[in-house]
């Protein structure tokens, strides 16, 4: 069992982040602990057992008829830090309907609900570590962070990749969104490259004619690349 | 190396994707190692925290799920139904204690905090690299029907949180 790589300062968001305001009582103020990856941190579960329904990937047929809005293929595929796919790992998605509301008690934006949407999927990545969902495009929606705060269009993602080291959770945002600039989530990331590494790319690829637009977008966890060169020296 | 992807927040809408009618239950009811975890999440202000998820991870028993996944009630708190964890192999060999590997994520959190659930406060080669006066934020407490465990995220009593 190797150690897992750390992630580069800037690829992940301070927990202090003022321009976020909910971080301001949720953030601990002490120093983290850094402790070596046991046998706790380098295994993680195995999920799936969970029986996956044929229509938990596709959030476009989960009601008795269509939700509105502009149906997409989001697909990628998971991968460590050394570039290796991770397979058969659980990939959760949850979401904001076309009109950029959540089927949630607390969504008090006044946008229709959609009766044919619930905007939850999931779905293990294949042998080669790709995933592929059916959806809607979530829209933008306000929220009271700031005066006329909006969030960029976002799906939400959560991962596990094989080890308690690599759990994820994440959004995935859609090329050239006005918002980002606006936007004290997506800018938390400190660094430059790796902010954009959350905006997933259009491709015409995989596209279905006359029927869906398609977007593409690679995770990518913690690698264990690190213990390879312990080995070498 | 390829570039690893950013965290965000969960943000406060997970209840649509995440829970799991199975998710608080690693195991059979009538287990016989089966012990209940309860806590409560607290913010910086001493408030319970309504919208945080917990997941705990552990590699003993091995002949189990080892996971499980709990989103916090309106009033902060959460269970979870789990086996009794054993030692494990540690660093240099030595044994750790029973523990289960804990994430927390919220609303307001922009990356998860980790951090450990330890049954008692014994010989563990993590544990004994904690400041004493903090270590007991990392220890359960025995409760009626099995342990209790807080988590503070800010302030007085913060959990130890840590990084590797």
């Amino acid at each position: 069992m190797g150690s897992y790589e750390k992630p580069p300062a800037g690829t992940h968001p301070p927990l202090d982040s003022p321009s976020y305001g909910s971080s301001r009582l949720r953030h601990p103020t002490m120093t983290p602990l850094v402790i070596p990856q046991t046998v706790t941190e380098v295994t993680g579960p195995v999920l799936g057992e969970r029986d996956l329904g044929p229509l938990d990937a596709d959030l476009t047929r989960q009601h008795a008829g269509e939700p509105l809005g502009e149906r997409i293929v989001v697909h990628g595929r998971v991968l460590d830090g050394d570039g290796r796919p991770i397979p058969d790992t659980l990939v959760e998605v949850w979401q904001a309907n076309a009109a950029g509301r959540y089927l949630h008690d607390l969504d008090r934006h006044p946008a229709p609900l959609d009766p044919n949407f619930s905007g939850a999927g999931r779905c293990l990545t294949d042998a080669q570590g790709r995933y592929r969902f059916v959806t809607v495009k979530p829209g933008a929606y306000p929220w009271k962070n700031h005066h006329n705060a909006w969030r960029p269009a976002h799906i939400h993602f959560s991962l596990f990749g094989r080890a308690f080291t690599q759990r994820l959770v994440t959004q995935m945002y859609f090329p050239g969104d006005p918002l980002f600039d606006h936007d004290p989530i997506f800018n938390s990331v400190p660094d430059l490259a790796a902010r954009q590494r959350m905006v997933s790319a259009f491709d015409l690829e995989a596209t279905e004619p006359e029927w869906a637009l398609a977007y593409r977008w690679d995770v990518v966890l913690r690698g264990s690349h690190a213990s390879v060169f312990e080995d070498e020296s | 190396m390829t570039g690893l992807t950013p965290s965000q927040t969960v943000g406060p809408f997970f209840a649509i994707g995440l829970p799991f009618e199975a998710g608080p239950y690693a195991c059979e009811q009538d287990a016989p190692d089966a012990i209940w975890v309860r806590g409560t999440v607290y913010d910086g202000a001493g408030d319970p925290v309504p919208d945080a998820l917990i997941e705990t991870w552990q590699t003993s028993p091995t002949d189990f799920r080892g996971f499980t996944r709990c989103a916090t009630g309106p009033d902060g708190s959460y269970a979870i139904r789990t086996r009794r964890p054993g030692p494990v192999p540690g660093p240099d060999g030595r044994p750790q204690a029973p523990h289960l590997a804990v994430s927390v994520f919220a609303r307001g959190l922009l990356d998860r905090v980790v951090t450990r659930i330890y049954f008692e406060d014994g010989a563990d080669p993590i544990l004994s690299t904690v400041d004493p006066s903090r270590r007991a934020t990392l220890v359960a407490t025995p409760h009626e029907d099995g342990y209790r465990f807080d988590i503070r995220l800010q302030g007085e009593g913060e959990t130890v949180f840590f990084e590797f």
